[in-house]
């Protein structure tokens, strides 16, 4: 049943692809032709080409995305903890402001925050972009991990200790393992976040720090199907290696998915 | 074997401002099972975690021996809880839970193994080693649980309701493991319990706790025979009560003149005046005989409970259910042996 799942989400996920496949290899292919004209490597041949750039927004992209991923990790598993497990006053109003940047139009939002930036000087850099994403970003890490810690049992950390733990030790040998599937998918959601986003990155950025999906944009803008459906691709790839990686965490009956139920 | 001693401690709850636990002091001997009871909600749980150092208390101290360790780490303290829902880690199997706590200490694996091998085999857990937690039955469960707790070697173990996940036979079975652990590892033991019969099996003494205060303490015979309360009374199954008027070793109460053999300290004046329902007689003549009406009898299999009723009172009457019974409608003459009376000032 898990195995057709997955077979299933990567025929859903990999299935569009096919005609990108297609049009990066051929050489044209127009309208009312069923086929492509003709076989081609010149799209794929950019792509490789150093000086095309490619590679240096693939390490951008990537370089930003894991690093977005971490802080929200970092950032999002504390607030998570202190939302799920306690009650405090305007525990309320902090898990709103905390959604708000999603309830809210992206394109509001940033406008707001490249105002702000341009101020401190934080526009046009890749740290500016980084802590821009970590916006649109925080909330699902916090979301789902305030869903895991709701159902988290507090007094394993407590028999732990009067067993003789440290902190440290109850952090690394109870807490870890028992929100690690929570930890993981809200990676994954940051991760595919931070990664597909175009509009923070290009105004935060300035133009200036070119991701991958900067750069797409620009050849399906300047009607270079050939390039832009292999730079697809590559754009799609990592995204397909992060879910499969992944996967065993959210398929099955993982107290992770508790936490989705609450957004 | 330590010495446990808790002095004054008071503790609040934060959002409310209750007290929890008010001005609670306690000695548990070395070596022997205490048990703490009372109904849900009266502060024994907070108690368990202050001595565990799960909870700080607002006041008061806690005494390993002399060595007051208070504001010791729950960690660097010795006394370990097994908790009420077994808490055993699900990603771990039983050898990794009940070696957990060695493992923490650092102590070498093949050190581990062995003391895991031990305890197991102690605990008739041989052959469960790799199993996971998910695939225990509940008294299983409970039983890793109080073995990664006993492995340790704890100076204290403080033991949380244990048993009141668990049916009845395992419930018996438990309560026998506990009672041989306790004297084989001669650890100190704080049980907490609500139930009377489960402290009265298994404990050297009995701390009863109302509303975070200790109202009585003694051997469980003391609770029956000589409550120090209408209350402990109530909480120990018997409602007879009577009021009456003490005058030196006459009582007089609606029933007629009862004689007391055993005077307790109390006062001439009013009183209360209690009676087991199974120390009561039927069918005797002459001092402290009454009549009654016999309202109804329900058979509990070994016993026979009967419901009496006189002047506005009811009251229970236990008997053995071999022996010839009244039934219901007739009106019987009960005796009440006077060395069987215990009185409480009112």
């Amino acid at each position: 049943m898990t195995r057709a799942a997955i077979v299933l989400i990567v025929v859903a996920v990999t299935g569009p692809a096919l005609p990108l496949v297609v049009w990066s290899v051929s050489h044209g292919w127009w309208f009312p032709s069923v086929l492509p004209d003709g076989f081609s490597l010149r799209a794929w041949n950019y792509v490789f080409q150093s000086d095309a750039g490619v590679f240096t927004a693939l390490f951008t992209s990537l370089g930003i995305a894991v690093a977005v991923t971490l802080i929200t990790m970092l950032l999002g598993v504390p607030a998570g903890r202190a939302l799920g497990m306690h009650s405090f006053p305007g525990r309320r109003a902090a898990e709103f402001l905390l959604l708000a940047p999603i309830i809210v139009p992206g394109l509001a939002v940033f406008m707001g925050v490249h105002i702000f930036f341009i101020r401190i000087g934080l526009v046009d850099t890749a740290l500016g972009v980084i802590i821009a994403q970590l916006l649109p970003c925080l909330p699902y890490m916090t979301v789902i991990m305030s869903g895991v810690f709701a159902n988290y049992e507090r007094e394993a950390e407590q028999q732990a200790r009067c067993l003789g733990a440290r902190s440290f030790q109850v952090f690394l040998h109870i807490t870890l393992p028992a929100i690690m599937p929570g930890i993981v998918t809200g990676g994954l959601f940051v991760f595919l976040v931070s990664w597909s986003q175009y509009v923070l990155t290009l105004l935060v950025g300035g133009g200036r720090v070119i991701t991958l999906p900067l750069l797409l944009f620009s050849f399906a803008q300047s009607g270079d199907h050939a390039i832009a459906a292999a730079l697809s691709l590559v754009f799609v790839l990592p995204a397909i290696v992060v879910l499969v990686v992944t996967s065993r965490y959210i398929s099955g009956t993982s107290p992770a998915l508790g936490g989705m139920g609450r957004i | 074997m330590t010495r446990v001693t808790l002095e004054k401690i008071t503790k609040r709850y934060a959002s409310s401002g209750v007290h929890a636990v008010k001005d609670l002091s306690l000695t548990i001997e070395p070596g022997t099972l205490l048990c703490l009871l009372g109904p849900s909600g009266c502060g024994k749980t907070t108690t368990l975690k202050i001595l565990a150092g799960l909870t700080e208390p607002d006041a008061g101290k806690v005494f390993f021996d002399s060595e007051n360790v208070t504001s010791v780490k729950p960690e660097r303290r010795g006394a370990v809880m097994v908790f009420q829902n077994h808490l055993l880690f699900p990603f771990m199997n039983v050898a990794e839970n009940v070696g957990f706590g060695l493992r923490m200490r650092g102590e070498a694996p093949a050190k581990v193994q062995t003391k895991v091998r031990e305890m197991l085999r102690l605990l008739q857990l041989d052959g469960m080693d790799k199993r996971k937690p998910s695939e225990l039955s509940g008294g299983q469960r409970q039983r890793v649980s109080l073995a990664r707790a006993l492995v340790v070697r704890p100076r204290v173990l403080l033991l949380d309701e244990p048993l009141s996940n668990l049916d009845q036979h395992l419930r018996d079975e438990m309560r026998d493991l506990i009672l041989r652990m306790k004297e084989r590892l001669e650890v100190t033991t704080l049980f907490v319990t609500h139930d009377q019969q489960e402290a009265a099996v298994l404990s050297d003494r009995i701390a009863l706790m109302f509303g975070g205060v200790i109202r009585q303490t003694g051997e469980s015979r003391d609770f029956y025979e000589r409550p120090a309360g209408l209350d402990v009374a109530a909480f120990f199954g018997n409602r007879n009560v009577v009021s009456g008027v003490k005058r030196g070793r006459k009582v007089e109460t609606v029933l007629g003149t009862l004689s007391v053999s055993n005077l307790p300290d109390v006062p001439d004046g009013p009183v209360s005046v209690v009676v087991r329902p199974e120390a009561i007689e039927f069918g005797k003549t002459g001092e402290n005989t009454f009549n009654v009406e016999v309202k109804r009898s329900v058979y509990m299999g070994t016993h026979i409970r009967h419901q009496v009723y006189f002047y506005d009172n009811e009251w229970d009457i236990v008997a053995p259910s071999g022996s010839a019974q009244p039934s219901a409608g007739e009106h019987i003459a009960i005796r009440l042996p006077p060395e069987k009376i215990w009185l409480i000032a009112q």
